[in-house]
């Protein structure tokens, strides 16, 4: 067992779990913060991503004791408070989800995405987006209004 | 009117999605919760000797193994399928027995033969680990050549060489003179492969038994819960209905695989009695590539005969499907009524004879996914075209308007009746869309680059809105597919839609509440949508098949006729008017012709105070309907795609994609064209990605995202999606035709027709991954 402090969504938090526990476990389980989802076993689908110090990181792969002190943002922390992120409003106005299961993960991702472009004074082209959501499967909208979604956001981010 | 018909409205489900608010079955935690794990046959088939699980009870936090024997020996019931195929000699589907936990023998990778129930997830599967199973292995048929072969072996014993039923449609004599009389016959020797749907939200139960009230509930990842508690109840014996409760909540996709009642559901609520805990078991994703039900696996024959004016003189087709190593709820129904009815396509074919035979494999099941039987019958369609235009040195496209249908009704040799459509026109407007005219100068150019362009036409026709009761009764079907609503209209005048289709992606929350909000003319946001509870919601048979607009919606359009029947009433009797010459408009109740008038929530808190109604009225205000189609609906369209074929590596890019669809009345075009991109994206994965494979040992070889190649971003491109609403189902009062499953049908042949086009060869299977682009090439050299 090992004891774990991070801070989650702005609240620290603690607990003791087993070592091998994943942060996704650790998230849904211990914090019942649920809307982290796990839709696979290999690292592949991207249903997990949450944001650790600033960046995208699939909670499905990562150790939670490895996260000790860690700044954790999951997607019910991307709001603030009332109103809604960009990238949360653009999925909506451009019809970016169906099932709502990758969402979160998609969302946390293209956040990142963006505000990497963005720091980087990079253009985030169609081609870009594309080639950036690898890690992300979604089985509903078939990527374009996704596409959408995110170039929607990233004018407005 | 803003939020009616035909509106793009956003979607008002959206927010709890998009914050993480969602409530999945496996975000469910009960305060005695238990966890299931289940120990599954390593072998493809094997005779089960004996189950060891003192070790695995003896672990701290294990709380009980339960097998097979005990589970039937508390009488839970086999398995069945519930749609009966009778044999063209007249004898009955050869169905073998189906346990949800195995007792003799394992016949496919993943059945189950134990359940650990232990207080967390981790230990149940550690200690599913510890269970000893004694298999005698025996030899394995894992696909349908070894399972139709001499001396193959055989897996249920009522089914004398693995053969389920060989079953017919048409009329083969008149088909054979059509082909002999054919100026030209194209044969096609094709395989449709072996799919796994891959909802992204894995299967997942929390069954929990109350004993002081003999009572279940289950919360499952259904898309038909009265479905499910209908099965649980009357076949499985699980409980009698009003003693369960299923609930579907947040459902994360289905495309067809969480239709059926699976085995861990039924053993989770037998569990949660015999332990006295609220069990959940969720899938992870190696343990749904293993076991929920695939789809497609057909090889198929065909022959198309034309006259010397591409007029087609008969179709005959040969089909062997896979079935899988046990009958899943609608398996029978997808290679037969799901199919061969389609044959016809969107032509005009005198002579169908299609013949189909099924074959038990040991392999996980296989059931419909999205679109099937339709997407296997318009592949074959579409290919044959193509390929017979090609051979006959025509334009594609031509050949498919000399056998277009102009008139309707139009009744084909293979039992549907076609009620409307307008073939030539959306053809054209998805020509103009794809600029057919600029291909050759794309061609060139592409070639200057060393890339071969292609171009493929598919003009498909779908049979949806299932369906008919009566006819499928007749067809053998087990259950109605007709559809119920509840609208309830509250004191204050907001209203209640519960309806029995469910929503698991498909937005019915706003589509549904957008057909209300046009008829009494109210915001969207008065109106709720309650859906996927059977304590809630009267009865429903659930969403697939595009059913839940044809006949979801056509319910709820009939228990609104009723509630506006006596809103008239009443407010005929508080304004002294006349029934007649009451109408509602703009959330008001008005004499027309004069000022007098309610406010709609004025009626509804009449109707419930009730101190001034006509004397023969009961109180209240809320109507229940069931609607039952008179025919299916007929969908249609015509894709274009548009590839180029690197010839060195074999690499396909989709340059374009164009649909022209015709859906019938659009309720709302955001949400339909979502639908068209999801299921065109399915069938491009079909054409080009995915495929099952099982080596001859029955082993599944690909089980994980590492090896089963999803359609992911960068696979597919933007889409171009234009619709045509001119011809609506004149078989439903809003004239919706559904749209859920165009996509997946219509896109396979599409992109296959592209390639070939590009490579200059028909003789590609689906996936055409690089290599087997790269494989087709040089075989053609
Ligand atoms: S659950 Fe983390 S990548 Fe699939
Ligand atoms: S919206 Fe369903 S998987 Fe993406």
């Amino acid at each position: 067992m090992t004891n774990i402090k991070m801070t989650v969504n702005g609240k620290s938090v603690s607990g003791e779990v087993p070592d091998e526990t994943l942060l996704s476990e650790f998230l849904r389980e211990n914090l019942r913060l649920t809307g982290t989802h796990v839709g696979c076993d290999t690292s592949q689908c991207g249903a997990c991503v949450v944001h650790v110090n600033g960046k995208a990181l699939k909670a499905c792969t990562t150790l939670a004791a490895s996260l000790e002190g860690a700044e954790v943002t999951t997607i019910e922390g991307l709001a603030n408070g009332g109103e809604l992120h960009p990238m949360q409003q653009a999925f909506n106005d451009n019809h970016g989800l169906q099932c709502g299961f990758c969402t979160p993960g998609m969302i946390m991702t293209s956040v990142d995405m963006v505000n990497r472009y963005k720091a980087e004074g990079k253009e985030l082209t169609e081609e870009a987006i594309r080639d950036e959501l690898e890690g992300n499967i979604c089985r509903c909208t078939g990527y374009h209004n996704i596409v959408k979604s995110v170039e929607d956001a990233a004018a407005k981010m | 009117m803003k939020d009616g018909i035909g509106a793009p409205v956003k979607r008002k489900e959206d927010k709890r999605f998009t914050t993480g608010k969602g409530k999945y079955t496996d975000d469910i935690r009960n305060d005695n919760q238990a966890y299931a794990a289940f120990v599954r046959s390593p072998y493809a088939h094997a005779r089960v000797k004996g189950i060891d699980t003192s070790a695995a009870l003896a672990m701290e936090g294990v709380i009980d193994v339960l097998n097979g024997q005990q589970l039937t020996g508390d009488g839970i019931g086999n398995i069945i399928c519930g749609w009966a195929i009778t044999s063209k000699d007249g004898s009955p589907m050869n169905m073998g027995a189906w346990s949800a936990l195995a007792t003799e023998k394992v016949r496919y990778v993943g059945d189950a033969v134990a359940v650990v129930i232990a207080e967390s997830q981790a230990l149940a599967r550690i200690a599913a680990e510890a269970v000893e199973v004694d298999y005698e292995e025996l030899p394995v048929a894992a696909n349908i050549t070894a399972a139709m072969a001499d001396g193959a072996p055989q897996i249920h014993d009522n089914a004398p060489g693995n053969q389920i039923y060989d079953w017919e449609l048409g009329d083969e004599a008149a088909t054979d003179a059509g082909l002999a009389e054919a100026a030209h016959v194209t044969t096609l020797n094709i395989t449709n492969n072996r799919l796994s749907p891959n909802p992204m939200e894995p299967r997942s139960a929390v069954a929990t038994y109350d004993d002081a009230e003999d009572h279940y509930t289950l919360y499952t990842t259904s898309q038909n819960p009265h479905v499910a508690r209908l099965v649980l109840s009357a076949f499985y014996n699980v409980a009698p209905e009003h003693k369960l409760r299923v609930i579907a909540p947040d459902v994360g996709g289905g495309f067809g695989a969480k239709i059926y009642i699976y085995p861990e559901e039924i053993t989770c609520l037998w569990a949660s009695m015999k332990t006295n805990r609220s069990i959940k078991w969720t899938s992870d994703r190696s343990e749904a590539f293993l076991t929920d039900a695939h789809g497609r696996d057909h090889i198929t024959t065909a022959k198309m005969g034309f006259d010397k004016d591409g007029k087609i003189t008969g179709f005959k087709i040969d089909t062997l499907a896979n079935i899988g190593a046990y009958m899943s709820l609608f398996s029978s129904s997808v290679p037969t009524y799901l199919y061969a009815p389609l044959m016809s396509g969107q032509y005009n074919i005198q002579n169908i004879h299609c013949n189909v035979r099924t074959y038990y494999t040991n392999t996980v099941p296989v059931d419909a996914y999205r679109g099937a039987g339709r997407p296997e019958a318009t592949y074959l369609v579409e290919r044959m075209m193509e390929t017979a235009a090609r051979e006959m040195g025509m334009d594609p496209a031509e050949l498919r308007r000399r056998n277009f249908v102009q008139e309707f009704p139009h009744q084909t040799p293979v039992l549907m009746q076609y009620d409307s459509g307008d073939f030539p026109k959306i053809l054209q407007m998805a020509q103009d869309a794809a600029d057919i005219a600029g291909f050759e100068a794309r061609k060139a150019e592409a070639a200057k680059r060393g890339k071969l362009r292609g171009l493929g036409y598919s003009t498909f026709i779908e049979a949806c809105g299932l369906a008919p009761s009566k006819a499928a009764g007749s067809l053998g079907a087990g259950v109605g597919l007709w559809e119920s609503a509840e609208v309830r209209v509250n004191p204050v005048g907001s209203i209640e839609i519960l309806t029995g289709s469910h929503s698991h992606g498909q937005g019915h929350e706003t589509t549904f509440a957008q057909i209300v909000a046009d008829r009494f003319g109210l915001p969207v946001e008065n109106v709720s949508i309650v859906h996927g509870d059977t304590d809630k919601v009267q009865f429903g048979m659930g969403t697939y098949g595009s059913r839940s607009g044809p006949v979801g919606m056509s319910a709820v359009v009939k228990a609104m006729d009723k509630v506006e029947a006596k809103v008239k009433k009443i407010a005929a009797h508080t304004l002294e008017a006349s029934e007649d010459d009451i109408v509602i408009e703009g959330g008001e109740v008005k004499v027309s012709g004069t000022d007098k008038s309610m406010a709609w929530h004025e009626v509804g808190l009449a109707a419930y105070v009730a101190h001034n109604l006509p004397d023969d009225m009961e109180p209240g205000l809320k109507e229940t309907a069931f609607f039952d189609p008179v025919n299916f609906s007929f969908p249609s369209g015509a894709f274009i795609c548009e590839v180029e074929v690197d010839p060195d590596t074999g690499q396909t890019e989709i340059v374009n994609f164009t649909s022209a669809d015709d859906f019938g009345t659009i309720i709302n075009p955001m949400i339909v064209e979502g639908q068209v991109h999801g299921g065109v994206t399915q069938g491009i994965g079909q054409a080009m990605l995915e495929q099952v494979v099982y080596d001859e040992d029955g082993q599944l070889l690909n089980g994980s995202y590492m090896d089963y190649a999803m359609p992911r971003a960068a696979d597919v491109p933007s889409y171009s999606i234009s619709h045509h609403e001119d011809s609506p189902s004149p078989n439903n009062p809003l004239g919706v035709k559904g749209c859920g499953e165009a996509g997946a049908i219509g896109a396979p042949p599409a992109v296959i027709n592209a390639i070939t086009d590009a490579i200059g060869t028909n003789d590609l299977a689906m996936p055409a991954t690089p290599q087997a682009v790269w494989n087709a090439i040089q075989a053609a050299k």
